[in-house]
């Protein structure tokens, strides 16, 4: 499934070192400037409902989809663009989704970041925080019980997430099963205007680790190399038999909790300390010194990553939209127990 | 030999795991203690690595239940009682039914419900959850009064590629008894006519359909032929047995174990009224619990659950009118 922009590196998670750091840049550019492109959609009133963006957190949702392999597991939340598309999800379904396309993967039956595709790995979030770990542990399990084995499964979660009872159950399951499940918190310092002082009273989220019997991570979410070998080494040790890691990366949301929200809560001297940082930025003076690219390279890319998505949100906005007449108005996948209620 | 209503059930996995290999059961002390009621007994043993304890973790037991059904497997949950899958009920009702309707990936996910009121039990020990799951659009429930059902819907529980709420009633586990296990079964989404009968139709389903037939008995005694439909399966409703029967009767009585607000008999009288009305010749009426929690003294309890008796009052007064 995974695209190829021209210029920029096509390539899976067998790819090393420099060539990974690039890959990944790739992913965090696509899904800016595909974020930009639904927030400029938003204003102009051409998205139905919300709109939810990554910014900021695009070096460890890359650095994610970057880490795995076809035959993973993945469960984004709303902020992870990025992993997505690193994962292998065409950009024209992640506008498709939004724009509410009947061709898309949730045929209009549900929107924006609300999309996947189960059998291949990628799963579809519900909206309810925390519900997604649990069911990774129920793909890992099944795939163990089919005799399955070398694969990962990620979830990701935002630090207010991990006050659900669904997290804590689920990583305890994931332990006492030893699945090879990495549990990815973005503390993004915000959960919508909730501060962390009011969400957790531990020092440091990754303790939590301990207590479950995983293996704990801490990562500076604002940076594309380091997000790249920590996510890389919890995934390899998950892969490779070591039980379930806990991975904490810290990083600050650099856009509100929706298009609709101005996040006039958050604190300018927050928005100018380090973990204020913008990580596209950093991942650019990265390349940059490291030599990978210079700047008339990233700036092809970026003409390059732009040209694609216009291309896509063109193509979408001539598909159809979903039809209630042909619409099935079903929920069950057994037509004979079917009832039908909808003879108005 | 005869096998009770619970062993039914075990038997009924017991040939689930021995026909698919996709089939495990997951639940809290299921494995080699072999379920709370026993109703897991030596599966562990008998199919290794398939019969697993789980912790105490309704939300992540079903959530489990659901990738696993992704990954193309029939897993079988057991609530240890009913009411505690409240707690599992966010990953029921938002991931379980609604994962085909988003994605068109079936979820063939069983989870069985040990339900009902038993004297001494209380309030967190007894609920009725048919109702609040049949709301929920992808969610197939079944609730089966007699042993041959619980063996053979079971089954087809476990067949069928939608999730499954199957509501077993724990007063039938031990002392409903069957000779033996049947070959042949009605189609989950049919009712059963439990007792033919011209006078009045009684609609149940679960334990209070042996309420309802001991009432009938009753009642025939003063020469009334009552007849007694059991739902078998709440969701899908079998509305057009339930119409012909009124149609033979031209009166309507609903008992249900669970509470009065909304429900399985509002359902049935809000489609019998709004289908048939012109067929009946009196007021359908219904028969609840009563509106409060379970009561624990058996005193309270008997009293809080419709019973044979108040069966028999409630058709009388529906015969006289
Ligand atoms: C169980 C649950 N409760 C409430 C919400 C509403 N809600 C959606 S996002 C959000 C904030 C989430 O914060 P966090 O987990 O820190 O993630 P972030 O948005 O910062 O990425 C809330 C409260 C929800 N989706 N699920």
């Amino acid at each position: 499934m995974l695209e190829t922009v021209p210029g920029l590196p096509a390539g899976d998670a067998t790819a090393l070192g420099r060539e990974k750091a690039v890959l990944a840049y790739g992913f965090m550019l696509r899904a800016r400037l595909l974020d930009d492109k639904f927030a400029t959609l938003y204003r102009a009133g051409k998205i139905h409902g919300g709109v939810f963006l990554g910014r900021g957190q695009e070096a460890l949702s890359a650095a994610i989809g970057v880490s795995l392999r076809d035959s993973d597991v993945f469960a984004p939340l709303i902020r992870d663009a990025a992993g997505r598309l690193a994962f292998g999800e065409p950009i024209v379904d992640a506008v498709r989704n939004y724009l509410g396309s009947a061709l898309g993967p949730m045929r209009g039956r549900d929107g924006n970041v609300h999309r996947g595709y189960p059998r291949e790995g990628l799963l579809p979030m519900i909206s309810h925080l925390g519900a997604m770990i649990s069911v990774v542990n129920g793909v890992l399990f099944a795939r163990r019980l089919k005799g399955q084995t070398g694969m990962v499964g990620v979830a990701t979660l935002g630090e207010g997430g991990t006050s659900t009872g669904a997290f804590h159950e689920a990583l305890n399951q994931a332990s006492i099963e030893k699945l090879p499940l990495v549990m990815v918190v973005a503390n993004n310092q915000f959960a919508y205007s909730t501060p962390n002082s009011r969400q957790f009273a531990c020092d440091n989220l990754a303790d939590r680790a301990l207590g479950y019997g995983m293996g704990a991570h801490n990562v500076d979410g604002t940076s594309l190399p380091d997000c790249l070998a920590t996510i890389g080494q919890a995934v390899e040790t998950a892969r490779n038999g070591g039980g379930p890691q806990l991975v904490v990366a810290s990083l600050l949301r650099l856009c509100g909790h929706g298009e609709h929200d101005d996040a006039g809560y958050i604190d300018p001297k927050l928005k100018a300390s380090p973990l204020g940082r913008d990580c596209l930025k950093l991942a650019e003076e990265y390349l940059l010194s490291q030599k990978l690219a210079d700047a008339a390279q990233l700036a092809v890319w970026r003409s390059q990553v732009v040209g694609e998505i216009e291309e896509a949100v063109n193509q979408v906005q001539r598909e159809p939209t979903p039809d209630p007449f042909t619409e099935k108005w079903t929920a069950l996948s057994s037509p004979h127990l079917n009832e039908m209620h909808d003879e108005i | 030999m005869s096998i009770t209503y619970l062993e039914a059930i075990r038997e009924a996995q017991a040939r689930a795991l021995k026909d698919d290999p996709r089939v495990f059961i997951y639940g809290q002390d299921v494995g080699a203690f072999g379920g709370a009621f026993k109703a897991t007994k030596n599966l562990a043993k008998e199919f290794p690595g398939r019969v697993l304890d789980s912790p105490i973790s309704e939300d992540a037991m079903m959530g489990l239940a659901v990738g696993a059904a992704i990954e193309g497997l029939r897993p079988i949950i057991e609530m240890q009682f009913a009411d505690f899958s409240t707690v599992g009920f966010n990953q029921i009702v938002n991931q379980a039914a609604t994962l085909f309707w988003r994605t068109n990936v079936p979820c063939p996910v069983t989870v069985r419900l040990p339900c009902g009121g038993t004297s001494g039990s209380g309030p967190f020990h007894s609920q009725m959850m048919e109702a609040i799951y049949a709301h929920y659009p992808g969610l197939i429930v079944l609730t089966p009064a007699t042993v041959e059902d619980a063996y053979s819907m079971l089954l087809e529980a476990v067949a069928i590629d939608d999730p499954v709420i199957f509501c077993e009633h724990k007063f039938l586990y031990y002392h409903l008894k069957a000779d033996k296990l049947p070959d042949t079964a009605l189609p989950v989404g049919k009712a059963r006519i439990a007792r033919e009968g011209r006078d009045l139709t009684i609609v149940t389903y679960s334990a209070m359909v042996h309420e309802c037939v001991a009432a009938a008995n009753e009642l025939a005694s003063e020469g009334w032929q009552i007849e007694v439909v059991d739902l078998r399966s709440v969701k899908p409703l079998d509305t057009d047995t339930v119409i012909a029967s009124v149609a033979r009767t031209g009166r309507l009585l609903c008992v249900g174990e669970a509470w009065p607000w909304g429900g399985v008999t509002a359902e049935v009288i809000a489609r019998v009224a709004s289908e048939g009305y012109e067929l009946l010749d009196a007021p359908p009426q219904r028969l609840n619990a009563r509106n409060t929690p379970v009561p624990y003294h058996p005193n309270l309890w008997t009293a809080h659950r419709p019973t044979a008796r108040a069966v028999v009052s409630a058709a009388r007064k529906l015969l006289r009118t």
